[in-house]
């Protein structure tokens, strides 16, 4: 049980998963289903709606539990937790939508394996109040289904020529399906990493000008 | 997936802090169970319904014209509505128009594609004896390429009045449903198939002549029932 420490909840609570600590492009958690059901915009928006419900709704669980689950069983409990928002989520969705369901297939299921919901849990719901979390879960879970969204456009643009099945370039444009296939959504992910890794590194060279080059390398 | 709630209590006095352990579990546990529990039940008559209209309007896209539809069930003892089916056997849909005349019926057709099994549901006429609509239920088939059995619209337009007349005995199909190599196409009960995605267009080709000669025969003596059924 970790000890209560009382946080202030700020804005950097709800942006660090945004940006400074985004699951996807700089904690490089969850990538099964980053790199699976990112062809196409829908699909990418459902799994990161259903992540983010999962995230939320399990962290605050365990905020709100986080004194009263001993320690030696943390991780069955959270892992119990997460399962059980999952299948609600599972249900949810097939009632919604039989579409958007067939289309996400098991992946759905899988978000139980998603280390990004554990790690939350662990690192930060057990040691946090319960509205703390929710601010925090909610920019984690915004900052993956921007990820998702970065994504999966990419890959329906290029991979379909549209953008949520409306067609954008017209008839004359044939379609990249490699980018609807799995290489396709490691080639997208790579790109937006190196995009990504390109501006931290010219962020933090204009905050050590004088320390040079060697610097930067250095930190 | 889901849990239920296994023991809330310690079976033996224990040190202290495994009772805490497993009653911590086990009301977790609990609750997770009749979370899940209520979800379920909740959902259920929203899953049901999405899936009727999921198969309703494939019913009535592989039958044109139909506006209602009557399921029936085809066992080894005959056909029977699908409420009073003694066992489980093949689907049959009949379709009826606004009038009530039966305007064809759809059945479930599967077989092995390039990636996984496809199924199919498609619509037999018998005014006409033929097949007079296809759609794909279910398919893993490659982007851009086998799945072009659903989206090349040339492939689709094969099953607008596709030839499955029976042979004079009543018991096959005439002239075997076969996909035949793109443009070859020259009686009315070939394919016309789709060049790089051979396989997937092949497996509808089989899958529509194993089943429409299996099938169709054993319906011959119950269109009269199937025309009365609405």
């Amino acid at each position: 049980m970790a000890a209560n420490t009382e946080k202030p909840i700020t804005l950097d609570t709800f942006l660090i998963g945004l940006w400074r600590e985004n699951p996807v492009f700089v904690m490089l958690l969850g990538m099964c289903p980053v790199l699976a059901v990112t062809n196409s915009v829908v699909n990418a928006l459902a799994m990161g709606l259903a992540t983010t419900f999962v995230l939320l709704c399990s962290t605050a669980l365990v905020a709100l539990l986080r004194n009263h689950i001993p320690k030696e069983v943390r991780i069955a409990a959270y892992i119990v937790i997460i399962a059980t928002f999952v299948t609600v989520v599972d249900y949810l969705i097939h009632a919604i939508s039989l579409e958007i369901y067939q289309a996400l297939g098991a992946f759905i299921q899988l978000i139980v394996a998603n280390c990004m919901i554990l790690g939350r849990a662990e690192a930060f719901a057990s040691r946090n109040r319960v509205s703390t979390t929710l601010v925090n879960s909610l920019g984690m879970g915004v900052g993956f289904t921007i990820a998702l969204l970065c994504l999966g456009s990419v890959r329906e643009l290029l991979g379909a020529g549209t953008l949520l099945g409306i067609p954008v370039f017209g008839d004359s444009f044939e379609p990249w399906i490699i980018m609807l296939l799995p290489p396709g959504g490691f080639f997208v992910l790579g790109a937006w990493l190196l995009l990504f890794a390109w501006f931290k590194e010219r962020q933090l060279k204009q905050k050590m000008t004088g320390a040079g080059e060697a610097g930067v390398h250095a930190r | 997936m889901s849990t239920t709630p296994q023991t809330t209590a310690p079976e033996r006095p224990a040190p202290t802090s495994s009772v805490k352990l497993v009653a911590t579990l086990g009301l977790i546990a609990l609750f997770s169970g009749l979370l899940v529990v209520s979800v379920f039940e909740f959902t259920k008559p929203y899953i049901a319904e999405n899936q009727r209209r999921a198969l309703e309007a494939a019913v009535f896209r592989v039958v044109p014209g139909a506006v209602t539809r009557q399921d029936f069930v085809l066992t080894a003892q005959g056909l029977f509505p699908a409420a009073e089916a003694p066992a489980p056997g093949q689907r049959v849909f009949a379709a009826y128009d606004a009038e009530g005349n039966l305007r064809g019926i759809a059945l479930q057709a599967s077989a092995r594609g390039y990636a996984d099994v496809i199924r199919v549901l498609y619509g037999y006429d018998p005014s006409c004896q033929c097949i007079v609509g296809m759609t794909v239920l279910e398919s893993r088939e490659t982007p851009g390429l086998g799945d072009k059995i659903e989206t090349d619209a040339r492939f689709v337009a094969n099953f607008e009045g596709l030839d499955a007349r029976l042979n004079p005995a009543g018991t096959g199909l005439a002239n075997a449903i076969v996909t035949v190599k793109q443009g070859d196409k020259e009686h009315p009960w070939q394919i016309d198939g789709i060049t790089g995605a051979t396989i997937s267009a092949n497996a509808i080709g089989r899958m529509l002549n194993d089943s429409a000669d299996t099938v169709l025969p054993r319906l011959a003596p119950y269109w009269a029932m199937l025309e009365g059924g609405a």
